[in-house]
């Protein structure tokens, strides 16, 4: 494939994401991943395969996750977009499953948890209650090389119980 | 000593930023000014490069620079990465190269390196550097390599041979002769690539003021990236500095320093700019380095009772095109053999030949997998043969506690003997059995088959070589702010050991390990490293940074003792604050006493005590450590698919005294994760002319979460004799004996048909080629 005058066509478009607007100025080529990354700083979301496989690059788009390495960042004009950065809540205290994948010992390098922890925000918020087959196969679309995932399945089961009955520290 | 921190499950001190997203992996540097790279690689196996023209690719907008052999030459002092044992005897041709002149050798073997303003445009000049190959015949599998007409690897080697050594001890010949039974075993073993999640990467910031540069690389050994560019480009220690930010993972793969790293700061240092490579999942495979393939042919000789006499044979190793390490895969496999058996008799044959094949050193495990596959197989074959229980036969052969320190007679790769220095082999043993319940398996068995479902329990025992020397530095350091640091040479790359150091270190200080902060892998802050590899790490640097932070301690008591007129014998350290015992108001902190100790004009200095609150060790083990495990797995055979459930995993672990069950297990269980993807997934395909087939992660499976069972995991703690801590390494435990547990589970589910396996991966089209091979024969 050589070097046509298209692959610079650019390109205004406006994301908001974590709840901030952002106006950006692309090549309509640049992925989603990389718009994140290099342009708007965001470097949570990590990119590990660049083809859609290992899941780490995962963010939410408009509530539904999505590959931001196979998304290109105009796709994304006018959506809202949630990483790893904005999962936390406003005044800084950590997601239920945040806390769960530290308790749990679910990250090793945590190369790929930015990518687990948004399947998992969207898998919790459409299974609240799962069991542990089911845990596993909604992390199927993940890679992790470190853990071995025991870690992760317990992180996420215990953070689903925590967002049952939010007073409930740890039921572990 | 306070034991207050050692063996507690802390949680890890890496987590905030990484589960924040506000961690720094090496993606994430920017550099004002910094260019992209991208390389041009070999599409062919085996070519002469007649004419490389760039001209094209230059006039893209947005491309610097196009640099290949001819540009990078007058930098180097040589055309050579250096070896990491430069005694090493072996084919001169396989050396490890920077990058090409005029011919290639593996698919994704480097021709030039393009710089742009971004990846994009870089990865779009690839398309237009225009490279004249003449294609050359090529050999892709190391039996063929080996034969006396096969193509040669190298255009000008006289053949494919890279070296031959003999591992032996006893008198095979006499074992052989005397033995009641001798059985025999082909082996093919193959395992691929480390696969961390996080790719290779450097960034390379340029310094002009300096003329030098430093390489924020991700990489498993900071001080060798260091050591290797100080020398590739003939350049002092004062001009090159080697960092590591977050790393996304090693496994082996971020090991050795890679031609990727010397060009692109040949390339900063040629056009006077900072530089980044980053490499996509596809460079990965091309170009990273794998553990791949051995064959191996072996027979064992018993007695009537199935004790072992002796073991001999020959093992082919693929060493790919290039001696990147040594030869440290097949030497590992061949001393990992004996395992924690009694083995009078041993002689092994190793031929490692080249290959048109990206080259390989260890992956997570060095060897041990392959060595212990093959041991465990012959136990195996051992027991079926002589109508003996898989743990009967083990139980007889396996060293008995009181033979403990064993030496076994062979020397390790630096010479030193080897010996198994602490350890109860039967009894973990004796735990597994139990804790797997596996005396009552064949009833749960015989119920299953009744009902139509082939369940099959297998097990496997291994020993680790661990904590390799020579040494790794540990610096404890209090500030004047009171801030306790701790720097080594050690590398993370992602287990978690800055929490464990941070814990052996705040040990001493009576102090939370959050209140530790642990530099390591940055040669601008320690002078010497050797980088995380071999499960050495908690050895070499926890042993360090103990021994220094009780210096320090000592030293900080020392010096409160004059500060506040009392004897020593009268301090007590807790919290961060030396007190008289019984009189807690008349104290001093670790500050007061940093302040004391850095000097100040006038102030009268403690006698005795040399200045600065800080020491350095670099402790030197007396030997290597060994740990060892047992592994019992349940697997379900679906024999109309060939697809295998692995239903139950018990690990029993010995890796000395636990800084961290919880940092420990994660590295056990993440192991036993490695061993089922080499035992059932991971294949690296290569056609028979060298031409890579399996290059996304839709082909070269990893394992994944419904995949992987839950690991139940039983320590069992024998405290090293070799190290203060009394700590063994477990890096590598979990994945070592994971695949021959897998197959002998396999094997006794299928063993109404007689399957036999000998080989990994296994893939279930595999299994049921096998199931219909046992049935047409019976």
């Amino acid at each position: 494939m050589s070097m046509t005058p298209e692959a610079t066509d650019r390109r205004s478009i406006s994301v908001t994401v974590n709840g901030q607007r952002h106006d950006v100025d692309v090549e309509t080529r640049l992925t989603l991943a990389d718009c994140l990354r290099h342009r708007l700083g965001l470097t949570g979301t990590h990119l590990g395969c660049e083809h859609g496989v290992c899941g780490a690059c995962t963010v939410l788009v408009n509530g539904n996750t999505a590959r931001s390495c196979l998304m290109l960042a105009v796709q994304a004009d006018g959506a809202e977009i949630a990483t790893v950065e904005g999962i936390a809540s406003e005044n800084g205290e950590w997601h239920p499953l945040q806390k769960a994948f530290h308790e749990h010992h679910a990250l090793q390098c945590g190369f790929c948890t930015a990518g687990i922890l948004t399947s998992m925000v969207e898998f919790l918020q459409e299974n609240p209650d799962p069991d542990e087959p089911e845990v596993r196969e909604a992390l199927s679309g993940n890679i992790c090389r470190c853990t071995g995932y025991q870690g992760i399945v317990q992180a996420v089961l215990d953070a689903a119980r925590r967002l049952r009955s939010p007073n409930q520290e740890s039921s572990s | 000593m306070s034991e207050g921190l050692i063996g507690t499950p802390v949680r890890r001190l890496e987590d905030a930023a990484l589960l924040t997203g506000t961690a720094r992996f090496v993606d994430d540097i920017e550099i004002p000014g910094m260019l992209e790279c991208a390389f041009v690689r070999s599409p062919h196996p085996h070519a002469v490069i007649r004419s490389i023209n760039s001209s094209a690719a230059m006039e893209l907008p947005g491309v610097h620079a196009v640099f290949s052999y001819a540009d990078l030459a007058p930098l180097l002092t040589k055309n050579l990465i250096p070896p990491d044992n430069p005694n090493l005897e072996f084919a001169e041709t396989t050396k490890a190269i920077v990058l090409a002149e005029d011919e290639v050798c593996y698919v994704g073997e480097i021709v030039a390196i393009v710089l742009a303003d971004s990846r994009y445009v870089a990865e779009d000049a690839l398309t237009l550097v225009e490279v004249d190959y003449e294609i050359l015949p090529a050999v892709s599998d190391c039996r063929d390599a080996i034969a006396p007409d096969a193509p040669r690897v190298h255009r000008h080697a006289s053949n494919n041979v890279v070296a031959e050594f003999r591992t032996e001890f006893g008198d095979c010949h006499a074992a052989f002769a005397n033995a009641a039974h001798v059985f025999n075993l082909s082996l093919k073993q193959h395992r691929g690539s480390g696969h961390p999640i996080e790719g290779r990467g450097i960034v390379i910031e340029f310094d002009a003021a300096n003329d030098g540069l430093t390489a924020w690389s991700s990489t498993q050994g900071a001080h060798r990236v260091r050591n290797s560019l100080v020398d590739i480009f003939g350049l002092d220690e004062t001009r090159v500095r080697a960092a590591t930010p977050d790393v996304g993972g090693g496994f082996g793969s971020k090991h050795i320093v890679y031609p990727e790293e010397v060009i692109a700061s040949g390339a900063a240092l040629l056009h006077r700019c900072s530089v980044k490579w980053i490499e996509d999942r596809r460079e990965h495979f091309l170009a990273a380095i794998q553990e791949r393939d051995q064959y191996w042919d072996v027979e064992v000789a018993t007695d009537t009772e199935g004790r072992l006499m002796g073991i001999r044979g020959s093992m082919i190793h693929d060493q790919g095109a290039y001696t990147l390490l040594g030869f440290n895969v097949p030497h590992n496999a061949s001393l990992a053999v004996p395992g924690p058996y009694v083995l009078p008799n041993y002689q092994l044959d190793v031929t490692i030949a080249t290959t048109n094949r990206v080259g390989t050193i260890p992956v997570r495990g060095a060897g041990y997998p392959e060595g212990t596959f093959t041991m465990e197989r012959i136990m195996d074959l051992v027991a079926d043969e002589l109508g003996m229980g898989r743990d009967e036969v083990r139980r007889r052969n396996l060293i008995s506690a009181d033979m403990i320190p064993y030496e076994l007679p062979l020397r390790a790769r630096d010479g030193s003997t080897t010996q198994y220095e602490s350890g109860d082999y039967p009894a973990c043993l004796q735990k597994a059995l139990d804790g797997s319940d596996f005396a009552n398996f064949p009833e749960r068995q015989a119920q299953a088959r009744n009902e139509g479902r082939y369940i099959g329990i297998g097990l496997a025992n291994c020993t680790k070589i661990t904590g390799r020397g020579p040494f790794e530095t540990g610096i404890v350091r209090i500030g004047p702010s009171g801030q306790i640091t701790v720097h080594t040479g050690a590398m993370p790359m992602g287990q978690g050991i800055k929490t464990a150091y941070a814990q052996i270190c705040a040990d001493q200080f009576g102090v939370d390990p959050g209140n530790v902060k642990v530099i390591a892998g940055d040669t601008g802050t320690v002078p010497m490293g050797i980088g995380g590899f071999g499960s050495r790490q908690t050895v070499t640097a926890g042993s360090s940074i103990h021994l220094a932070s009780i210096e320090v301690r000592e030293k900080a008591l020392k010096t409160a003792a004059h500060m506040l007129e009392v004897s020593e014998q009268d301090l007590e350290l807790s919290d961060g604050e030396i007190s008289v015992k019984g009189v807690p108001e008349l104290s001093v902190s670790l500050s007061d006493v940093a302040k004391a100790l850095s000097g100040a004009v006038g102030y009268p200095r403690p006698k005795d005590v040399p200045p600065g609150l800080e020491a350095t060790v670099n402790f030197l083990p007396t030997g290597l450590t060994y740990g060892n495990g047992v592994h019992v797995v349940e697997v379900h055979v679906d024999i109309g698919t060939g697809g295998v459930e692995i239903t139950r995993y018990v690990v029993v672990n010995d890796s000395g005294r636990l800084i961290n069950p919880l940092i420990a297990e994660g590295q056990i269980i993440g192991g036993v994760a490695h061993g089922i993807g080499n035992s059932l997934f991971e294949w690296m395909g290569y056609d028979e002319t060298g031409q890579p087939v399996t290059t996304t992660f839709a082909e070269y499976l990893l394992p994944t979460a419904p995949v992987v069972p839950n690991i139940e995991i039983i320590h069992h703690e024998t405290p090293s004799t070799v190290n203060p801590l009394g700590v063994k390494g477990v890096g590598e435990a979990g994945v070592i004996p994971a695949a021959p547990a897998i197959m002998s589970a396999i094997e006794d589910a299928l063993k109404p048909f007689g399957v036999r396996i000998s080989e990994t991966p296994i893939s279930p089209p595999q299994l049921i080629q096998l199931i219909q091979k046992a049935q047409a024969k019976h």
